[in-house]
């Protein structure tokens, strides 16, 4: 049988409850050339963002362009629902977790009372590097912001709407914490003084550029308005050379951001916060560094997930 | 063309009813078994200590004293616990088991131990009781568990004694650690002031605060959790009584 050459056929499609097998809705003279995206059960309280149609119930969703002809179904298809609870856009979520750290550290560097003692109320710190770790903090969440706005293309449009609690929580959290020590009336200046920042703002910088160049890279990938997965090369941008020996990149130049923010505020809240990340981050890089070895058969082989050689 | 059959595809998986339940090997077992009679034992051990310090004083207070090494001892080694779930020879939540022994551990170390004011308060007998009286039942609970020959006797104490133990034990850890509260705040124990190298501080009295304020989302969860595993455990009493 020639597939590509098939006259429109039309199907049955029925839509069962993953959980309860209860048949949810049934269409019949449904057009094999239809995408899973038409399929959506259409109670409005159900928007399509938390909808999860799946050919198994236990099995993973099928995506919004999946086309119901190359599906491994016959004539009369079978779908199951379930529902992913609330949903909130990806771009939101961002946007509100980037806010707070901008907004909170500005708050503890103007010394905004009932923070520090009275007496401090909107006075600033005597020491320069407090002013330079203030602009450092700034640019970086303001850069993400206008990342989320302008660069990042995501392949989901939601995630379930409890992360964005959690996610601002921590955030917001570390920000908060790490303000307070960095602004602090009693805050002392790195060790070596001079040479120990010139260097730390030297790495940061360079991993800012770095981070900023990956994101370029991979928005590249992935023409406007799709959601194509392609193995990320070096580009004529040095910066982006690193692809030769990670896989994702944009985390090993994030952990360098903080690994120099910590060196030029000598202070241990920021050496947690940026620990944390870093654990995060490795676990993201390894699930993602699994998922492009199980897609591409020629996945280069020298790459790691986010440390080269290491990690 | 695909058969025109219903168009559920069947999944690579295996049924979940086909897994077997991997217990620990004969070796890990016997290292259990080992275990939790000593562990028992240790408990037993501070019961009787306890019994004869009331005895030979004639009175309930500074007990503390009599059974402070074992107390030590047998609840530290507790730590090794989360060793047996992280390991995989117990079928626990390393997170579970090692939130449960690290507040025991805390409270031994960092508040009894610490603050020699508080260990001749009276909410410290409160607290050893509870978990002595505890932790011989369920160490003896585990004992015949990995024998397979668990007397229901124990296994009802294990899921009875709780509604009074957890309470009584609950009360004494936050007496104890509120009256170590102006003895910490006075010498400064445990905290780190600005300004230093680090830039960062900590400090220890608002710190025991904190924790005796997360003990009233934890501790009903926590009690509610034993109350469920009860229906579930001894609910079934007519299957259960064929395994003595």
């Amino acid at each position: 049988m020639k597939i590509n050459k098939l006259p429109v056929v039309f199907f049955e499609v029925e839509i069962l409850d993953a959980k309860t097998k209860d048949k949810l809705c049934f269409l019949d003279k449904y057009c094999n050339c239809f995408l899973v995206f038409h399929v959506f059960v259409s109670d409005p309280q159900w928007y399509p963002a938390r909808q999860s149609i799946r050919l198994d119930p236990k099995g993973k969703s099928l995506k919004d362009e999946d086309v119901l002809q190359h599906l491994p179904v016959g004539t009369t298809a079978t779908f199951y629902f379930r529902d992913l609870g609330a949903q909130i856009s990806w771009v939101t979520v961002f946007l509100t977790e980037y806010a707070g750290p901008l907004l909170i550290y500005l708050m503890f560097y103007f010394r905004v009372p009932f923070i520090y003692a009275p007496k401090y109320d909107f006075t600033t710190s005597k020491h320069w590097v407090v002013h330079l770790a203030c602009m450092c903090h700034s640019f970086h969440y303001v850069k993400r912001l206008l990342e989320t706005l302008f660069v990042h293309r995501f392949s989901h449009g939601t995630m379930p709407l409890r992360n964005i609690f959690k996610n601002c929580t921590y955030y917001w959290g570390f920000a908060a914490w790490m303000a307070y020590y960095i602004n602090h009336p009693l805050y002392t200046p790195p060790t070596y003084g001079e040479q120990q920042i010139r260097l730390a703002l030297t790495v940061f910088l360079f991993c800012q550029i770095g981070n900023f160049s990956i994101h370029i890279a991979l928005r590249n990938l992935r023409p406007p308005g799709s959601k194509t997965r392609k193995i990320p090369y070096p580009t004529k941008n040095p910066f982006t050379w690193i692809f030769l020996l990670v896989s994702c990149p944009n985390y090993t130049y994030e952990l360098g951001s903080w690994l120099g923010f910590t060196l030029m505020t000598q202070c241990l809240p920021v050496a947690a916060f940026t620990l944390v990340g870093f654990i995060q981050m490795t676990v993201w890089a390894k699930g993602k560094h699994r998922s492009y070895l199980k897609e591409f058969r020629d996945y280069p082989t020298l790459r790691s997930p986010i440390l080269p050689f290491i990690l | 063309m695909s058969a025109p059959a219903m168009g559920t595809s069947k999944t690579a998986h295996t049924d979940s009813s086909h897994k077997k339940k991997k217990g620990p090997g004969t070796l890990a077992t016997a290292y259990l078994v080992i275990y939790n009679v000593v562990m028992t034992a240790g408990w037993l051990v501070i019961a009787v200590g306890l019994v004869r310090a009331y005895l030979a004083r004639g009175s309930y207070h500074g007990l503390y004293y009599s059974i402070e090494k074992p107390l030590k001892y047998f609840q530290t080694g507790a730590l090794l616990e989360i060793l047996h779930c992280a390991v995989g020879i117990v079928p626990s939540s390393v997170v579970l088991t090692g939130f449960q022994v690290m507040s025991r551990v805390f409270l031994t170390w960092a508040v009894t131990h610490s603050v020699r004011e508080v260990q001749s308060e009276d909410s410290v007998l409160l607290f050893v009781v509870a978990w002595t009286v505890t932790e011989i039942i369920r160490y003896s609970f585990y004992t015949f568990s990995l024998l397979n020959h668990l007397p229901y006797l124990i296994k009802w104490a294990r899921y009875t004694f709780f509604f009074v133990l957890y309470p009584m034990g609950v009360a004494g850890e936050l007496l104890t650690i509120y009256a170590a509260l102006p003895y910490v705040q006075k010498t400064g124990l445990y905290s780190i002031t600005l300004p230093n190298n680090y830039n960062f501080s900590f400090d220890y009295h608002t710190f025991l605060i904190l924790v005796m304020i997360s003990y009233i989302p934890l501790f009903p969860q926590l009690y509610f959790h034993m109350i469920r595993q009860r229906k579930k455990v001894l609910g079934h009493v007519e299957e259960y009584s064929k395994v003595e």
